[in-house]
């Protein structure tokens, strides 16, 4: 029986491994260590939520503490990788990337082009996500499709401790930068995960559900209200497929497609703004290929087109619920019960 | 795969079973049997959906399906009531009082935090090997070691385990490079595993042992029971490698090949004569397995050594006179990994039952049927044993 642990331990023993595994393995960010030599559990607590503790006194000399210049250390990462190491930066909110724009798209991406394949950029950026935690807009996020656009990274979004342990492992032995995404909401959630280190591959999607009727296709912590927005759907006598990106560069297109085909109808669940992003990336993918499969028109399921409220109830408004997601499944079956009778 | 008894004389309750180590509910799919039939023990009573697998429900006694308490589709935990067998005599208030009182104080196993199959460790030559161990109260005879097949794991006997410990001290093991245990694998060929085995059997006292192996583990029971004839009680080879040299290497190669789940699936279903048993969650967990650091080098070693060029490499059919205890084959007439047709190699030399419509896997497509012949098996060499002496 494996063993159960929550997705921020996942997170954390991914980290152990690979650096007991490779001395090339560095982390560093703001508060990774965290107010090291300070007395009891003070002393280097691990981050702003504790992912990195205890890696700090385990690992001397490769668990750095850096000031609070994101586009400095990250611009670090990126030369580090170049010169031999695998940096694991930790930019503490996505919401702060901004201000390293550059050392992301135009250095670490472009890199490996530029000369010809003889530069590697083996770096990863872990990075929290999402709303939930009445953070407000500067805190609460879900930015990934900026990263998806850009040719040369690659961004995995991991919903469960297992993906999370197998895909930051994976994320780390790529040649190629991986900017990592933690949902922050998801970091108390357990799940079953292996002791021993394992790799899940870039680039396949998990099918998390099978069902005949809807496909729906989920990114992070929407994959859950997927499932709970599927039992619901099940008492109903509609089978909804799930699928899991886990990353969205490389995508895992052919089994979004083979399931549409399958289904006729699709409905993508994501909790960031609609314009330009996921969700509108896989609805024009699946416009374009499956085309002839489609019974009904593809419905989104975003947030709104809006900063995430600060106020609770507006923000429990603002992400996606099991509820609208059923009722966009409801809306590409015509509120027909059991679609393919 | 029968239910539990523990109610009152003559009623005996139809519980849920649990199949392998992470079951923690089942699907009862349907009712083999109506309320009233009267049925033998062994009668097959209901058919139940897990995540990972699908199998029927056995009667555990003879008597008459009195109650149907879990609907056609309904989900029940493990332990929990699915149906009730009583002797006709026993008046239908004492069958309703039953029910109500065991549904009034059953907790599921997951709710009262009971433990998980304790699944052990045990360090052999440098290596830990993972195994679960089962007996009851009062064991009879020698234990009962089950070894399964390339690529396998002690899960693979989900539905035997129990079954088999009703009356003996059943042990499993993960062979090296398998499940849980550490993936060296050292030379991966038929010696280093009998080796592997025979350090297990030390570091956990077994003793004498009927060895029971699946496939490639049936090859390393009839190794090592050949190098060592006093610790082996009897042998029972389900669909066992060893005997011929021909083996399907597009199940051996493309089981060490397979990196995603369409693949891998495809590969699993050549275990099976019915590819339904090849869920979503049987492919996942295998594909888990496969993802594991150092399990591509202990497969790509084992496939290397154990069945090179798609041949078997170690024949052991040549030196089967020189086994000494009692053989018992079991082989599904439609195997589509290795013939059934080597059994002929054992032929007078050990009891052959070839099971039609089964696959490869006749211990979980045919379960019922193999602990049937398996049980019995070992019965009458225990009983002759104890008669003679």
């Amino acid at each position: 029986m494996a063993r159960v642990i929550t997705f921020q331990r996942a997170i954390n023993e991914a980290l152990d491994q690979e650096m007991a595994r490779d001395p090339s393995v560095v982390v560093f960010g703001e508060d990774v260590a965290g107010g090291q030599g300070a007395g009891g559990e003070l002393d280097a607590w691990g981050g702003v939520l504790g992912v990195t503790k205890g890696l700090y006194h385990k690992y001397p000399g490769r668990v750095l503490d850096t000031p609070i210049s994101e586009s400095a250390f990250i611009g670090a990462a990126v030369g580090a990788a170049c010169s031999g190491l695998r940096p694991v930066a930790e930019l503490m909110f996505v919401d702060f990337m901004g201000v390293c724009f550059d050392q992301i798209f135009n250095q670490g991406a472009k890199l490996r082009y530029m000369f010809g394949g003889k530069a590697r950029v083996p770096m990863v950026v872990r990075t929290m996500w999402g709303a939930g935690i009445r953070a407000a807009s500067q805190h609460s996020q879900s930015l990934y499709s900026i990263f998806t656009h850009v040719p040369g990274l690659k961004v995995a979004v991991p919903s469960t401790p297992y993906d999370a342990k197998g895909l930051l492992i994976a994320a780390i032995r790529d040649d190629d930068p991986v900017i990592f995404f933690e949902n922050k909401v998801l970091y108390t959630v357990e799940g079953e995960v292996p002791e021993e280190s394992y790799t899940i591959p870039f680039g396949e999607a998990n099918v998390v559900r099978e069902g005949d009727d809807v496909s729906v296709v989920a990114i992070g912590r929407m994959v859950g209200m997927a499932q709970q927005a599927a039992e619901e759907l099940a008492g109903d006598g509609i089978e909804v497929e799930i699928i899991d990106l886990r990353t969205t560069s490389p995508l895992d297109e052919d089994t979004v497609y083979e399931s549409v085909e399958r289904t006729g109808r699709l409905v993508v669940v994501d909790e960031d703004n609609p314009r330009c992003g996921m969700a509108a990336d896989i609805a024009a993918l699946v416009a374009q290929n499956c085309f002839d499969d489609l019974q009904a028109p593809v419905q989104m399921v975003t947030a709104p087109h809006t900063p995430p409220p600060f106020t609770g109830s507006l923000e429990d408004l603002y992400v996606p619920s099991a509820e609208r997601i059923a009722e966009a499944v409801r809306r590409t079956t015509g509120g027909k019960v059991g679609a393919r009778a | 795969m029968t239910a539990g008894e523990d109610a009152p004389a003559g009623v005996t309750r139809l519980g849920m079973p649990k199949w392998g180590l992470s079951m923690r509910e089942g699907k009862v799919t349907d009712w083999l049997v109506a309320e009233g039939e009267e049925v033998a023990e062994g009668t097959e009573l209901f058919e139940v959906e897990t995540e990972k697998i699908d199998g029927a429900v056995e009667s555990p006694a003879a008597g008459v399906l009195r109650r149907q308490v879990a609907e056609v589709g309904a989900m029940v935990p493990v332990g929990g009531l699915v149906g009730v067998l009583a002797d006709p005599s026993v008046p239908d208030a004492d069958v309703d009082a039953f029910v109500d009182a065991f549904q009034a104080s059953f907790v599921p196993e997951e709710a009262a935090g009971a433990a998980e199959a304790p699944t052990r460790t045990v360090e052999v030559g440098g290596r830990r090997l993972r195994y679960l161990e089962r007996a009851p109260g009062e064991p009879a005879g020698d234990p009962v070691v089950l070894l399964h097949g390339f690529g396998g794991d002690l899960n693979n006997w989900l539905f035997n385990t129990d079954k088999l410990a009703e009356r003996r001290r059943v042990l499993a093991l993960d062979l090296p490079g398998h499940g849980e245990s550490a993936k060296d694998v050292g030379a991966g060929d038929l010696a280093a595993f009998a080796e592997a085995l025979g350090g297990f059997l030390d570091a956990v006292d077994a003793g004498r042992v009927h060895l029971a192996g699946h496939s490639m583990g049936g090859a390393v029971a009839l190794a090592y029971a050949l190098e060592h004839p006093d610790r082996v009680a009897s042998l029972t080879l389900v669909a066992p490698a060893g005997l011929g040299e021909e083996i399907n290497a597009d199940y051996v190669d493309g089981f060490v090949a397979a990196e995603r789940r369409r693949e891998l699936k495809g590969v699993l279903e050549l275990l099976f004569a019915d590819q339904g048993l090849v869920s979503r969650k049987l492919v996942d967990d295998v594909l888990r397995y496969k993802r594991l650091d150092g399990v591509q080098e202990a497969l790509g070693t084992v496939a290397g050594a154990m069945y090179p060029s798609g041949r078997q490499a170690t024949v052991l059919a040549g030196e089967l006179d020189r086994l000494r205890a009692p053989v018992l084959v079991v082989w599904g007439s439609q195997d589509r990994v290795l013939p059934a047709t080597h059994a002929q190699a054992l032929a007078g030399r050990a009891r052959v039952e070839v099971l039609a419509g089964a696959g490869h896997s006749p211990h979980m497509e045919a379960a019922n049927e193999v602990n049937r012949l398996v049980g019995g098996f070992l019965d009458d060499l225990e009983g002759e044993r104890s008669g003679s002496s």
